[in-house]
């Protein structure tokens, strides 16, 4: 692999890393917000 | 959609989001999402709205899953047609054990998920929305039968059932209309866009209905489908299960339908570029479906 390919791959993993994390903190974020709407419901 | 070049041997490390997104097909998901919160709303229950949010999520998540599940199981079929040949398995962007692990993993996920948030009845059509899509459709009837449209309509057409369940925890003669105005909008919906890209079906194998019946007996077909759909439309209004306002609107918009859908039938034109009027009929299909559910949604909310 050429050091242009590798900084390619090195973006794109890190693009999809952030990606991941973003609807990972979503979830908590969901996961939350249903807990509460739960509660209050029951 | 991600159009970078990529480099033999990197594939499956390196796919883009973008290409995990690709894999969800978001435009059908879009009138997925739509159908599934019109029948949540038209539910006559309240849902708490984050739940109801939680509700129409996992319903894009599961279109979602069964569409990555789908594209991983026609990788062969998508890189025949130049509609997909640029989707992500088939342009050589991903690995097929990644778009195979996505969707397992989104559609296990969306059920779970849905179960937990709202009820199991609508977690369990959800689950069978998602089993029909990638078994009965996909891998069964697509490669086989002309009516694979006909019979996997039935896929699409339960987001409404979802959306109801998920409100209510039943299921009532309202959603199950909608159910079948879905499933019957289905044939003259994809035969319209099938006759236009019909040399796409005919190179990878895929048996359309104008691929293996003729044109002709598809414009036949398109407008008897159009013609049950129609009663399909009407059914709600002859049952009283809605008001003035969906009754008034489904008559103009079906009899807008049935026309352009009369226009197709009678017509010969075999040059896909002239086909102006099947593709008016594609164009107005989507547009009509969206509007019949908002028409469901809005007579409920008149009513009361």
């Amino acid at each position: 692999m050429t050091e242009d390919e590798e900084k390619q791959v090195r973006a794109t993993q890190r693009s999809r890393a952030l990606v991941t994390a973003a609807l990972l903190g979503a979830l908590v974020v969901l996961f939350y917000l249903i807990t509460i709407a739960k509660i209050g419901g029951g | 959609m991600a159009t970078r070049p990529m480099t033999g041997g990197m594939t499956g490390t390196t796919a883009d989001w973008r290409d995990f997104l690709a894999l969800t097909k978001p435009r059908v998901m879009s009138l997925v999402v739509f159908t599934g919160l019109c029948g949540l709303l038209a539910a006559p229950a309240s849902i708490h709205p984050v739940l109801a949010f939680t509700a129409i999520l996992c319903i894009a998540l599961g279109a979602g899953g069964a569409g990555a599940l789908n594209q991983w199981y026609e990788a062969d079929l998508d890189i025949k047609m130049k509609r997909t040949a640029n989707r992500p398995l088939p342009a050589g962007r991903m690995d097929r054990q990644s778009a195979l692990h996505f969707g397992v993993g989104l559609s296990f996920f969306s059920v779970i998920l849905l179960g937990v948030a709202t009820n199991w009845l609508a977690a369990s059509i959800l689950a069978a929305s998602i089993l029909f899509y990638v078994f009965v459709y996909t891998v069964w009837l697509k490669r086989r039968t002309p009516q694979n449209i006909v019979i996997g309509g039935a896929a699409g057409a339960f987001p409404p059932l979802i959306g109801w369940a998920a409100a209510t925890g039943d299921i009532a003669p309202l959603p199950l209309a909608l159910f079948a105005l879905i499933f019957f909008w289905t044939p003259p919906h994809f035969w319209a866009l099938a006759l236009f890209v019909r040399t796409d079906y005919a190179n990878a194998g895929v048996p359309m209905l104008p691929v293996v019946a003729g044109e002709v007996a598809t414009r036949r077909q398109i407008f008897g489908y159009t013609a049950i759909m129609a009663v399909a439309a009407m059914a709600p209004v002859l049952l009283r299960l809605t008001g003035l306002v969906y009754g008034l609107s489904a008559l103009l918009l079906t009899g807008i339908f049935a026309v352009l859908a009369f226009q197709v039938s009678v017509r010969r034109e075999s040059d896909p570029a002239r086909m102006k009027p099947e593709r008016r009929l594609f164009a107005y299909s989507i547009f009509y479906l969206f509007l019949m559910f908002g028409a469901v949604v809005a007579d409920r909310w008149v009513m009361a």
